[in-house]
Parts: C-alpha cells; sequence; structure tokens
C-alpha cells in the first residue's frame, strides 16, 4: 500500500510574520489560521474530524492537541501531534493522508502558531533533552548556531565550499521574499557582499545566513482525493513521502556533512514515482544558508559535495531556472518559531494551487518539500503534485 | 573564567546517577568512557544499555584523550547568556581516537590557528569547586 495520491491539500491559510506578539498568543494564532483555512478549502467547521498540530515553542506543554481541541471546540476522531521540530509540518501531510487512508477520519486540520519574545524565551526555554543539556551546553553547544556552523566548516573542508557560495543561497532567497508580501524581509535586495559583511555570529555563518525568529502560524487542511474534487481550489496531491532520524544532537550524527535528508527524500521520491528532472520547485527548510544548501545534494538535485558549485551555477528566484523557497525561505519570511515549517509546505501548495501571484512559478505541476527539525536531526521529504 | 558577577550562571552538567563515573573521573583529571563487554563498542555519553547491541554489560575503561577536531566554529556572540564572557569560544567536535565523538571547547589555541583535522589532546577544566569539563588543546 502506497499513500501516493490518496489525499490531497485543499485548502490553507498563513499569517504574516511579525516580531512581537502584539497581543496575540499560540493558540489565539492558530484558531485565526484555523478559520481561514477552514474557509479556504470551503467547508464547515463541524467537517473537520481531524486534527494534527505542534506545541508551540513559547507554550511548550503537554496535553497540548487537547488544549487546541478545547481552544476550537473541535470533535476529532483522529488528533495528536507531531514533534519533530521544523519537520513537524512536513510530518503532518502524510500522517494526515494515512489517518484518512486507514478510515480514522475524513478531514485534518493541521495547524501551527507561535509566539516570540525573547525576553520570556529566555526566562523559559522550551526543554531540550537531559543528554544535551549535561553534555553539549556547558562547552556553549545550545541552540541551533552553533550545530549549523560546524555542519558549514566541516563541508568546507571536505568539499571547498565557499561563503560566497553560501550567501548566494541569502541573495536568492531575499529576491524571492521581495515579491512576497508577507514577508518580514521583503523591502531590499540584498548582495553577496551584504551577507558577509553582516555580524559574523558563529564561524563560519553571518547574520544574514541565519533565520529571524517571530510570531506567526499557519493552517492547512487535508482530505481525501474524492471529497478533494469538490473543493474549490485546485487540490494538491499527495504523491510521496519520506521520513529519517538518527540523533538529536549533531556532535552524534554519523556524518556532519551527509545528512538524513537522502534517506527521506529517496523514499519520497521513489513512493511518487518521479525523477528529481520533474521537479518544478523546491521548498527546503532553511534555518541557515548551509541547510539549503546540504538539502539540495543531499535529496539528489546534484552530487554529494557540488552544492556550492550549484548554487553559482543555478537562479535559485522564483523566475530562475532552479526556484528555491519561492516564498524567500524562512531567511526573508520570518521563522515563527514550531510555525516555521509550516511555511515551506503552504509555498508548496500555494504554488501548485496557481495562487503564487508576483513569484508564481510558470507551469508549476510537481514540487518537493522538505522539513528539518533540530540540528539535521528529523527529515520528511515531500512531494507534492496537482494531478492524483 | 568566572561569571559571578552576571546575572546568568553558565551552564553547567546536570549529573545523573548514569554519568557520574564520567564527571568523577575527569574531576581525577582521567578521561573514562563506558565500553560494551559484550560488542566492545565504545559509548558516549553514558548509558545503562550499550547502544549498539542493547547489552547492560558496560565497564568504564580510560581512554587515550586523543582525537582530532572534525569540526569546529568560533562563537562571536554567546550562545548562551552565561558564557558571555568566554568570548570568542571555540566550539568544537572532538573525535577521540577510539572513534566516539564529543562537544567539547578548544583551548590554548587562537581562533586563526585553528584547523578542521588537527590533532588535540584532553584538557581538564576545574570550572568550579565541584565540575571539571572535558576540553582539548593542540596537541
Amino acid at each position: 500500500m502506497s499513500l501516493r495520491g490518496k489525499a490531497a491539500i485543499t485548502g490553507y491559510a498563513e499569517m504574516a510574520p511579525q516580531k512581537k506578539p502584539e497581543g496575540k498568543t499560540s493558540l489565539g494564532i492558530m484558531a485565526e489560521m484555523a478559520r481561514e483555512a477552514i474557509a479556504d478549502a470551503g467547508l464547515e467547521k463541524s467537517e473537520i474530524d481531524g486534527l494534527l498540530t505542534a506545541c508551540s515553542l513559547s507554550d511548550f506543554s503537554m496535553l497540548w492537541p487537547s488544549a487546541v481541541v478545547e481552544y476550537l471546540h473541535l470533535k476529532p476522531r483522529y488528533f495528536d501531534q507531531v514533534e519533530l521540530g521544523g519537520a513537524s509540518s512536513a510530518g503532518m501531510v502524510w500522517r494526515a493522508a494515512a489517518a484518512i487512508e486507514a478510515g480514522m477520519c475524513n478531514t485534518v486540520l493541521c495547524v501551527v502558531g507561535d509566539t516570540w519574545d525573547s525576553r520570556l524565551f529566555m526566562a523559559k526555554p522550551p526543554p531540550f533533552p537531559a543528554t544535551e543539556a549535561e553534555f553539549d551546553a556547558p562547552y556553549g553547544m545550545v541552540g541551533a548556531n552553533p550545530g549549523y556552523a560546524l555542519i558549514a566548516q566541516r563541508h568546507m573542508h571536505e568539499f571547498g565550499t565557499t561563503p560566497e557560495q553560501l550567501a548566494k543561497v541569502a541573495v536568492d532567497q531575499r529576491t524571492n521574499g521581495c515579491a512576497n508580501p508577507q514577508a518580514l524581509f521583503g523591502d531590499k535586495r540584498i548582495t553577496i557582499d551584504d551577507v558577509l559583511s553582516s555580524r559574523m555570529i558563529a564561524e563560519p555563518l553571518h547574520l544574514l545566513e541565519i533565520v529571524s525568529p517571530a510570531t506567526g502560524g499557519g493552517a492547512f487542511i487535508v482530505t481525501s482525493a474524492d471529497r478533494a474534487r469538490h473543493s474549490p481550489n485546485r487540490p494538491v496531491y499527495l504523491l510521496g513521502a519520506g521520513e529519517a532520524g538518527e540523533h538529536s544532537s549533531i556532535t552524534r550524527a554519523p556524518n556532519m556533512t551527509h545528512s538524513l535528508v537522502k534517506p527521506a527524500a529517496d523514499h519520497a521520491f521513489a513512493m511518487a514515482g518521479v525523477s528529481r528532472e520533474q521537479i518544478d520547485f523546491i521548498q527546503p527548510y532553511d534555518c541557515y544558508t548551509i541547510t539549503v544548501l546540504v538539502t539540495i545534494e543531499d535529496a539528489g538535485f546534484c552530487a554529494k559535495g557540488a552544492g556550492g558549485r550549484f548554487i553559482e551555477e543555478h537562479d535559485l528566484t522564483w523566475s530562475g531556472d532552479f526556484p528555491c523557497n519561492t516564498h524567500g525561505g524562512q531567511l526573508s519570511f520570518g521563522q515563527p518559531g514550531m510555525a516555521g515549517g509550516m511555511s515551506h509546505v503552504i509555498e508548496g501548495v500555494r504554488q501548485l494551487m496557481g495562487r503564487g501571484g508576483e513569484r508564481q512559478v510558470d507551469g508549476a505541476t510537481i514540487g518537493y518539500v522538505n522539513g528539518n527539525g533540530g540540528i539535521m536531526a528529523e527529515q520528511c521529504g515531500l512531494i507534492l503534485g496537482v494531478e492524483a | 573564567m568566572s561569571n559571578q558577577a552576571t546575572a546568568f550562571p553558565r551552564p553547567v552538567p546536570a549529573i545523573t546517577d548514569v554519568s557520574r563515573p564520567y564527571w568523577q573521573a575527569a574531576r581525577e583529571h582521567r578521561l573514562e568512557l563506558q565500553r560494551c563487554d559484550d560488542c566492545n563498542e565504545w559509548i558516549f555519553y553514558p548509558r545503562q544499555v550499550c547502544s549498539e547491541c542493547l547489552s547492560s554489560a558496560l565497564s568504564w575503561r580510560q581512554v587515550s584523550g586523543l582525537g582530532t577536531v572534525y569540526s569546529y566554529t568560533v562563537m562571536h556572540v554567546p550562545p548562551h547568556p552565561g558564557l558571555a564572557d568566554d568570548l570568542p569560544l571555540i566550539v568544537a567536535v572532538v573525535k577521540l581516537d577510539e572513534g566516539p565523538q564529543l562537544t567539547t571547547n578548544i583551548v590554548g589555541c587562537e581562533p586563526e590557528n585553528m584547523v578542521v583535522d588537527m590533532p588535540v589532546t584532553v584538557y581538564f577544566d576545574d570550572i568550579d569547586e565541584s565540575i571539571t569539563l572535558v576540553k582539548f588543546k593542540p596537541l
């Protein structure tokens, strides 16, 4: 049995990220996104009988799915949370499809929202695994900056990847962000020099290569392929999915430069039965420039180690020959906490529905989305398409 | 290296019954890791069972303290407010000659002299009256 073509995304909603909560709560954002996504899919709230959510970083707690159910007065026959960090939203797509295919429910609301307030975050950071608190944090391996810097440094050492090649990811994605009215950083294009002259945070990564945390959220609706035919929007079918995990701390990853994007992508492409050449755009999770480079390599769009040259030789903008993170990526869109990975899924769906507006990729029919959590620790690859 | 004047204390290991032998050996300036009696796998961090064969027969063994820098980063912004006085901080992953990789700091080396794969040896840093961190310095 395969999930290929069994379910589709029929509607979505997305909040423009903002720096401060401005009176919003994570549950409140989720409720607003749920309202808009349900309406976008042409449904009534009573038709939602499944819920997948991810716990916000700002309100991290147990029993989160029931808290969301209670806030929204839902009555799901299937509900759960997906906690794969930044891969959570991508991970919801195939889980929703699987629950529908298994007969547990018909229509699943997938929703994440989060607020960002640096003062509150420092006062009450979400708990990380005790093993990392004990063996990594005392040495300054805290948060994501050092881990991704270690990956970038090692990648440069093994493959000769240059700072300029990494910077071009941020530059091209900023061009995309300037075509996205919702992007947090979409006012002004940047150059490779801008990136390399921005503040050095964790060598070799500069400020403009690192996501900026924000307040935001999004939601999408997954339903059966049969029901999707009645959708007011062009249904976007799940064609393939794959997941992989092996470590939590990057220190314990068997290989820092060869990521689990590969097995996740290989599984997704095999299920979909499509080739890399058929992909019209990619929306890879981008917490850092190096994340995009490694994902392009390990998802099989170029040879291992050739990612730097690939980025140099290709135009990653929405109108280019290799459209990548056409919403600007989180690097330009902003990273709304646990909802950050939602933006890649929604942008993939948006493009395939033909609702990309100014940044629409001409004739896009098949796209690749990758969710990445932690320090390259959770990977979820998705192939989405307009035909089941 | 003291942060007593700052509001945030530095992050220190929360030692468990399972990990106590590791930190106790470090306090005595010896690097000890667990090794599986059944499959001979070296294990880090300390565990109740071997992560390869799931055996409970684990023994503590002293290791050479020699390794290489698998990768490193020079932090110019404190990764934790309790480490604000430590900048620039070299956060590294050292691959021990025995195999396991550790998160650590490189000391006794200027940031500009750091090189991936450089050989290093263990350096025990007694950061307070009870905790010794396992750091490394150029060989």
